[in-house]
């Protein structure tokens, strides 16, 4: 048995902490954008058919997986799926449940010292007077180490430490003490500031403070249903990757967080009331904010070349100017507001990420809290400084794909199989249902076993296998050309080669051979990082064995 | 707004709402569980501050 003396101070501070865990920065950014893509109102269809089929049933594994790991003082998904099977092979595929977390908390945080960098910005004025130009100069000056408009040298790197620090103390202060209380202040005030700003997305009007369109304009944009789009299986992999991203799924932190449950008490009615809370403030906030925004003073043109660049683009490089278009003082209060909610939005996140490694640590290795959470620190820094460093080669996005997109898939896919099929569904429904304090739908027994684990397949084969353009009608009927954003091509970095064929231009041709070898190298870094853990694995997994033989 | 952009998002946003604020009405409503001599052997963690919601 372990000697852990953490434990969640009150059930809602457990579900508020498990809310901020799955809400992030991709509630406000990605999802309307993925929405605009993919069909606009009708991609709601496939969206919460996912939530329902994939989403939920994700949560009640893991929420199971980790309560049944915390019985025996396993707050990890490593040794808590040792426990499920006799076959060895499974603590290794828990180290995903670590891995994953460490590499995406190495780019999370510095993609969090924007938010809290530009919330300092916001009050401090440097927005003020930019046109879209302007703050897209700003942010491109910024990600690439350029002029430090506060005057500070490195600012990105300042701001990346602070955050770091910030998370590290919070982290030492422990689950009640530290996560729990964050999270039962950061997620209220994160609704707070996005009802506010999404009143003030819905009540646009054209030719007031240089809006050229009423707010209706940008929510027809985003919801006007085009039905085409449901039969292109893209359409349904965007959705089923957007679940992904918004439940933090595939991951480890909800299997980390549920160990610390106990034995006795529910666990269904939590991960509902969690996941549905997640979906509250992407479907119901997130839509209301950043499109209608745009459209109201850029106009669908400009917003849907504006898209292209992803979620984080329209964010960054356009939403300062848009909000100063309210004036110098609302304009501050709504910037602060909306870089304040991405930043609480992601500290409940990342704090989230650094639990898996600290509980490590303490179960396996008898570690203390404190130095368990500084190691966190001092790895993310390590690690991420990387992506500071060489953003613009590229290794910031090669993290976010590997750690942040594939190995969530592979994880989800793995740990719903172990649980369905190699842990057994009666036993693992006899776990989820454990003093639940809901009745579970007895259709769930089926979907988790049969539904989930082949749509998952679905979503990783599409993934690994993406036909060009996303023209599946095309594969189908036996032309299946790989697109550059499949798995496989991407190993091969085949884009990256077909810009380099074209190029002409010397610097250009440089940047590329750049982005190819820092590519590489990030590649090989997280490798290396996954060798790491599986040994620390084994070598724990030989400690638990020697205690287990040894008499007391 | 035209009409099927609005029924869309009126039924999205009334559909999230309801499961939301039902989920978390039946949390908030649920007493806590009494803790048993047994939860206390199971219970790794070790700390009964779980109680109060």
């Amino acid at each position: 048995m372990s000697k852990q003396k953490e434990a969640w101070g009150s059930r809602v501070g457990l579900i508020l902490a498990m809310a901020g865990n799955a809400v992030g920065m991709a509630n406000f950014l990605r999802f309307p954008v993925q929405a605009v893509q993919n069909g606009g109102g009708a991609f709601m269809i496939p969206y919460l058919v996912c939530f329902l089929v994939i989403g939920i049933p994700l949560l009640w594994i893991e929420w199971a997986i980790g309560r049944f790991g915390g019985k025996y003082g396993h707050h990890t998904t490593p040794l808590a799926m040792d426990k499920m099977h006799r076959s060895r092979i499974w603590k290794y595929v828990g180290v995903f449940g670590i891995w994953t977390n460490i590499a995406i908390a190495a780019y999370y945080c510095y993609l969090e010292s924007w938010t809290l960098s530009y919330v300092v910005h916001s009050v401090s004025g440097s927005f003020v007077g930019l046109d879209q130009e302007g703050v897209a100069q700003f942010f491109n000056e910024y990600v690439n180490l350029g002029v430090s408009t506060l005057g500070i040298p490195l600012e990105p790197i300042v701001f990346f430490v602070i955050c770091l620090l910030l998370n590290t103390y919070i982290l030492s202060k422990g689950l009640a003490g530290g996560i729990e209380r964050v999270a039962k202040v950061g997620v209220p005030l994160l609704i707070l500031f996005g009802i506010f700003l999404a009143i003030q997305g819905v009540t646009l009007k054209a030719g007031e403070n240089g809006a050229i369109n009423d707010s209706a304009v940008g929510l027809n944009f985003l919801w006007t249903p085009n039905y085409d789009d449901l039969w292109s299986p893209g359409v349904w992999m965007a959705a089923a990757g957007q679940i992904f991203f918004t439940l933090s799924v595939g991951m480890g932190t909800v299997h980390c967080y549920a160990a610390y449950v106990r034995a006795k008490d529910d666990i269904a009615l939590s991960a509902m009331s969690a996941g549905w809370m997640n979906e509250f403030v992407e479907v119901v906030l997130g839509s209301f904010i950043v499109i209608p925004i745009s459209i109201g003073y850029l106009g669908i043109e400009r917003v849907t070349d504006l898209v292209q660049l992803g979620g984080l683009g329209l964010g960054f490089k356009t939403l300062p100017y848009l909000f100063f278009q309210w004036g110098e003082t609302l304009g501050a209060i709504s910037c602060l507001m909306f870089f304040g909610l991405l930043f609480f939005a992601g500290i409940t996140s990342s704090l989230a990420m650094g639990t898996p490694w600290m509980s490590f640590l303490q179960d396996e290795f008898d570690w203390k809290r404190k130095p368990a959470a500084w190691t966190f620190g001092l790895i993310t820094f390590v690690l991420g400084m990387p992506t500071v460093l060489f953003f613009r080669y590229g290794v910031f996005d090669e993290y976010d794909y590997w750690a942040g997109t594939v190995a969530l898939v592979v994880f989800a896919l793995l740990e719903s199989i172990l649980f369905a099929w190699v842990f057994g569904m009666k036993k693992g429904w006899q776990e989820l249902t454990a003093g639940a304090d809901i009745k579970v739908p007895g259709i769930y027994k089926f979907i988790i076993k049969f539904v989930t684990p082949i749509l998952l397949l679905w979503v990783f084969i599409g993934s690994l296998f993406t036909p060009k353009n996303g023209d599946w009608a095309a594969a189908f009927s036996g032309h299946w050309e790989l697109d550059n954003s499949s798995i496989i091509k991407k190993l091969m970095n085949s884009g990256l080669k077909e810009q380099l064929s074209l190029a002409t231009d010397p610097a250009q041709m440089q940047l590329i051979e750049n982005q190819i070898a820092f590519g590489n190298a990030a590649r090989l870094l997280l490798a290396a990082v996954f060798v790491v853990l599986a040994v620390l694995v084994y070598i724990a997994y030989k400690r638990n064995l020697r205690k287990e033989t040894t008499p007391v | 707004m035209n009409t099927s952009a609005l029924i869309i998002m009126l039924t999205t946003v009334l559909f999230v709402t309801g499961f939301t604020g039902y989920f978390f009405w039946k949390v908030l409503r649920t007493p806590p569980s009494p803790e048993s001599d047994a939860d206390v052997e199971n219970d790794t963690s070790g700390d009964s501050s779980y109680l109060t919601s």
